[in-house]
């Protein structure tokens, strides 16, 4: 992504960002580029330096080394804020505000000329469906309700540029896949995000490409489903009978690469888990026991990190 | 690098609009009402009942204390709150300068300094008491708010999210400046070490001004006053901008 012609397509470039709180280091240089119309996830544990990246990129605080910009403008000057959007991580509407009094104020710092704000911000409380409810005041919506005002809040503007820590935490899954269904639909008409969040399904539905970011450094960088290789040993099988078996039985079962055993339940890591489940179901019937449970287990972000952080040593 | 004229002014409107959405979320707030409207009557009236003051004495100093805790009743919990309501990184990441949001903060309680210093006006016309020089005592409580104001926010660049710790600092502060002003003491009858502590409070050029134009008389020429109240604006206004512009980010 160094070179003028790329530069010149993308949305967000950032070389070498770093950040220290005192002695530790929370961002440890960090480069990645998103192109415009990307839609790009940033995914890691907690304190992994994800909000932390998005706070700088946004503005919310200074970088001590490295280089940011927001579509060619300096990461935090004025110019770059006004091109994006941003939805911070538990943040709050005010609390004490309408629904439609907190969209006109953000309209106003964004310098929104009142009859296109009074236009846009009816058009998006009615896609949110929260107009009915825009006069009263936010401390009487739910979680899922501020949420989506929230997300509203930092569409007022129609900025090319979306900056999301982590939109869909903590909500139910309705008002989830609400938000992530309006994410796709941003996206398709043009605009960039940049998207933080811990959980490797929605990264995978929603990104294009996504970055994992561990301890401060980015530990991969790729199209999901590419990344989601690098784990697919990880996924697994796990199956209980109705009387205990030889863990080491199941181990020699084809396709099987690790057992573990968690109470009256055996997780057999593997490859292929559609073909191992055949393979237990056979099992079980050679040796004349019931399954009384059966279930196929995704990599989880932790096992996805296992693999690739331990894939960054080799 | 100085912004232009086209950027002062579009800072200047989303200042404007910070300090509307101040308005209309802490006027209501229990420390406002308290802080700014109850309180410096309360504390009026417990010195004034039995001593036997005039009333042209008495009413510049009490216009004093009135627009001294209103205008510095808002600016010091609205960081923390925002804080404390997880609003302010929201705030800092839209396109306004830290200082933008600081002045909008301050424009706040600038204005209902500005509003309740109406109270003892009204008062003081009622009870028959003529102001000499109407212009620049408004003038004079313009300044004195904005002053005020600016002095209110520096109480909350720790970066607390307690509105009360920032009250607590801010209590610290005004309560001395209030006996060391002129207020309850006229200046003449103070010992010179007096006058010279009450020199370095913002309030005694503030209360020597509405003396000039209530009572006729004060201890220190107008223009002075007014030089004075000019100075503490501009250096708490800048202090306001470059402390809370470092502490800011730790507040997140």
């Amino acid at each position: 992504m160094s070179s003028i012609e790329s530069k010149s397509d993308l949305a967000i470039d950032v070389e070498s960002l770093t950040k220290y709180y005192g002695q530790f280091l929370a961002v440890d240089h960090v480069s990645f580029g998103v192109k415009k119309g990307e839609l790009f996830g940033f995914l890691g544990p907690n304190g992994a330096g994800k909000t932390t990246t998005i706070r700088m990129l946004t503005g919310v605080i200074g970088l001590d080394e490295g280089t940011a910009s927001i579509l060619g403008h300096k990461a935090g000057s004025l110019q770059a804020k006004q091109v994006a959007g941003v939805l911070p991580e538990m943040a709050n509407a005010y609390p004490d505000l309408s629904g439609w009094n907190n969209l006109m104020f953000m309209a106003e710092l964004y310098g929104v000329p009142v009859r296109k704000a009074r236009e846009k911000g009816a058009e998006l409380l009615q896609a949110i469906g929260l107009f009915t409810r825009k006069d009263d005041r936010v401390s009487t919506y739910s979680k899922g309700m501020k949420q989506r005002l929230i997300l509203c809040m930092a569409l007022i503007s129609e900025p090319p540029v979306l900056f999301l820590d982590e939109p869909t935490s903590g909500l139910d899954v309705q008002s989830a896949r609400f938000i992530n269904d309006m994410l796709r639909s941003l996206n398709a008409s043009g605009r960039t995000i940049f998207l933080t969040t811990h959980n490797m399904d929605e990264a995978n539905q929603l990104c294009h490409r996504v970055a994992i970011i561990d301890q401060g450094k980015i530990v991969a960088m790729d199209a999901p489903e590419k990344l989601r290789l690098a784990t697919s040993g990880m996924h697994s099988v796990e199956v209980s009978f109705s009387e205990p078996v030889n863990p080491e039985a199941l181990a020699k079962l084809p396709g099987v690469n690790a057992v573990k055993t968690l109470g009256d339940r055996y997780r057999l890591y593997t490859t292929e888990p559609g073909e191992l489940v055949a393979s237990v179901v056979n099992y079980s019937c050679s040796i004349g026991l019931k399954i009384v449970y059966l279930n196929t287990l995704a990599p989880t972000l932790e096992d996805a990190f296992v693999a690739l952080t331990e894939k960054e040593v080799k | 690098m100085m912004p232009s004229v086209a950027t002062a002014l579009q800072q200047l409107r989303r200042s404007l609009a910070i300090a509307r959405k101040d308005i209309r979320i802490y006027y209501s707030k229990g420390p406002v009402v308290i802080f700014g409207l109850l309180f410096p009557v309360f504390l009026f009236l417990s010195f004034l009942i039995g001593r036997h003051l005039t009333v042209d004495f008495m009413m510049p100093g009490l216009l004093g204390m009135i627009l001294f805790f209103t205008a510095t009743a808002i600016s010091p919990i609205v960081v923390p709150w925002e804080t404390m309501g997880r609003t302010l990184e929201r705030l800092m990441s839209c396109p306004v300068a830290n200082g933008t949001i600081i002045l909008g903060d301050i424009l706040a309680s600038f204005i209902f300094g500005l509003g309740i210093s109406l109270v003892p006006i009204i008062i003081t016309l009622a009870l028959g008491v003529a102001i000499s020089s109407p212009a620049i005592l408004a003038l004079a409580i313009i300044l004195g708010a904005f002053c005020f104001a600016s002095l209110g926010n520096l109480f909350s660049i720790p970066p607390t999210n307690l509105p009360a710790t920032a009250n607590m600092i801010a209590s610290v502060v005004k309560f001395p400046l209030v006996f060391i002003s002129g207020i309850f003491i006229s200046l003449d009858e103070l010992p010179a070490w007096g006058q010279a502590i009450a020199y370095i409070s913002p309030l005694t050029y503030f209360t020597d001004i509405a003396r000039h134009c209530i009572a006729g008389r004060g201890h220190i020429p107008v223009a002075i006053d007014i030089l004075a109240l000019l100075a503490f604006s501009l250096v708490f206004l800048v202090l306001d901008i470059k402390l809370h512009s470092r502490t800011m980010p730790k507040r997140i």
